[in-house]
């Protein structure tokens, strides 16, 4: 099958961070919603070297990273993260991690930025609505962080939880909410310690922005996006699968592992291609290319799934 | 509250000018889409905007009737206007869907459309647009005759397929198609109450006599 094209615009042509701010003036004819993100001005820059796993596939450019989010405390809507996180505040911002661990500790963030070295990861994110983005992601290892707690022999899952804060995240309050809080999401711990699961606290080497999770999320870039749990509170060892709220909200729709799949359709669409939003000028020069097993990181994680059934376990 | 009296010349000038100010948003959305002005998937939010514009103007469509008997505010003369303006926009969100989306990969395409029930959904109205789309001028009124009521009754199911279509391709249904849901509702629950209303009104006129 000839499916798939090569992008028609070469990577020198994608728009470079920053030149996109002034073109922010899309009024959504759809709504009238302008489209008009007051980003907070504390972007600060990070120390990060280089990681492993990079692409050399075109990054998404930064400020349609920025203001292009699924982040449903701020609203159902991929500008209001933009439009409507301006109130949150990222700092002061403490990460209690606990449950079967020898050493259950709350964290401050800043020192564990000082503490554990950070590394910049290029991954790709696929989104389950069957778009993508290439991420320079700064963070580090997930497994880092839970060396620093030592888990216990009889734990064997890993809990995430999303802070709660109505008065700061307006899609929190009022009558119309899509789903309860805390957000919250799971890994099974072999997939926790992956080399590649990482706790980003930056892209482009700043620290990360309201709209992408600040100041600290999960990346799992095998996995559909909607694992990558944002603004992270709490982190829990356990011996049960933990609920992960879109699997809670609609388990025939999402289930727990959410690894990528082209082969495993969502209900109501199809995930065999996606479209990767770039930084074209005519209609984003976005177009269609084929969805990859584990989003193209099959052979360093396939193998955590030898022999599972990976329809039943979508 | 009755509107203002227009001159014949006068109400087919407004009617042109409803045809041109419908269709701003369409060409506006091309215009920001092409020079590279929206942000994000650009091609998700057209597609999105023109199958907004579609069910608004469908709405509105539906709207001119009880809009009448209820208030008092005659548009009819705008409703083949409203009407044809939702045809374009489907027209419109379909073509974009062809093109820009999918990328006239119709291998995928034929899949979607059998498979993916809200695409079937989506598909059926535009279907059943096509024959109100081609009657909708005075020499097929007067041909059709009574036929031409009867056809154009096909609004009703074209606008209960659009919002499925709509409230299926969500991940959640959120506040803006709740209110399409609740307007749709209205729309046709008005239909159902309607003969008994007007029914009870020609029975109070008669009584008054
Ligand atoms: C009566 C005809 C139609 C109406 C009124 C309509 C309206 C809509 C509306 C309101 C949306 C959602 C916009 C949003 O989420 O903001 C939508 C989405 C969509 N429609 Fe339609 N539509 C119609 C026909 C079609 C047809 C014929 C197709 C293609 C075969 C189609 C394909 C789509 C697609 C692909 C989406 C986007 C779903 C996504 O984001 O994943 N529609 N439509």
């Amino acid at each position: 099958m000839s499916a798939y094209r090569p992008p028609r615009i070469p990577s020198s042509e994608i728009t470079p961070k920053g030149t996109y701010l002034n073109r922010r003036s899309f009024m959504a004819a759809a709504g009238g919603a302008a489209l008009l993100p007051a980003l907070p001005a504390l972007a600060e820059k990070l120390t990060v070297k280089p990681g492993p796993y990079g692409t050399t596939e075109p990054q998404t450019p930064k400020d349609t990273v920025t203001s292009y989010n699924n982040f449903y405390e701020f609203g159902t809507n991929k500008g209001d993260p933009a439009s409507n996180s301006a109130k949150f505040k990222p700092r002061p911002w403490t990460l209690e991690v606990g449950g079967m661990v020898a050493k259950p500790q709350t964290f401050d963030l800043d020192k564990l930025i000082a503490d554990i070295p950070l590394e910049e990861r290029i991954y790709r994110m696929r989104c389950v609505e069957a778009w993508s983005m290439v991420i320079p992601w700064d963070g580090f290892p997930l497994a880092a962080l839970l060396d620093k707690v030592e888990p216990l022999g009889s734990a064997k899952y890993v809990a995430f939880e999303t802070v709660v804060r109505p008065e700061e995240m307006p899609g929190q309050k009022g009558y119309f909410q899509p789903m309860p809080w805390p957000y919250v999401e799971g890994l099974r711990l072999d997939e926790a310690r992956h080399p590649l699961t990482l706790l980003a606290v930056g892209l482009y080497g700043e620290t990360l922005k309201n709209p992408n999770g600040a100041p600290i999320r999960l990346v799992v870039p095998w996995k559909y996006g909607f694992k990558g749990i944002k603004s992270i509170v709490k982190i829990t060892l356990t011996d049960k699968q933990p609920p992960n709220s879109w699997n809670t909200l609609q388990a025939n729709e999402y289930g727990f592992y959410a690894n990528v799949n082209p082969e495993v359709d969502h209900p109501r669409w199809s995930q065999a291609t996606e479209r990767r939003i770039g930084g074209g000028s005519f209609f984003g020069g976005s177009e269609q290319r084929p969805t990859l097993p584990f989003n193209g990181y099959a052979d360093e994680v396939a193998s955590l799934y030898a022999g599972m059934d990976l329809r039943k376990f979508y | 509250m009755p509107l203002p009296k227009l001159s014949p010349r006068t109400r087919e000038a407004t009617i042109w000018a409803l045809y041109a100010m419908g269709l701003i948003p369409g060409l506006w959305g091309f215009y920001q889409g092409a020079t590279g002005q929206i942000p994000g998937d650009p091609v998700r939010i057209f597609e999105h905007m023109l199958g907004l514009w579609a069910l608004r103007f469908l709405c509105l469509g539906l709207a001119v009737t009880p809009l009448r008997e209820l208030a008092g505010v005659n548009l009819i003369a705008y409703r083949r206007a409203l009407g044809l303006l939702a045809f374009y926009y489907v027209l419109a969100h379909f073509t974009v869907y062809l093109t820009l989306d999918r990328g006239l990969m119709f291998s995928t395409i034929l899949a979607d459309i059998v498979k993916r029930p809200y695409i079937t959904l989506g598909m059926a109205g535009l279907v059943m647009l096509i024959p109100l789309a081609f009657t909708s001028n005075r020499w097929s009124i007067r041909r059709l005759g009574s036929d031409w009521n009867r056809l154009h009754k096909l609004v009703y199911p074209i606008l209960i397929v659009a919002v499925l279509h709509y409230a299926l391709s969500l991940k959640v249904v959120t506040g803006e198609p709740a209110f399409y849901l609740l307007v749709t509702a209205l729309l046709l629950g008005y239909r159902l109450v309607r003969p008994r209303l007007l029914e009870a009104r020609r029975r109070l006129r008669q009584a008054s006599r």
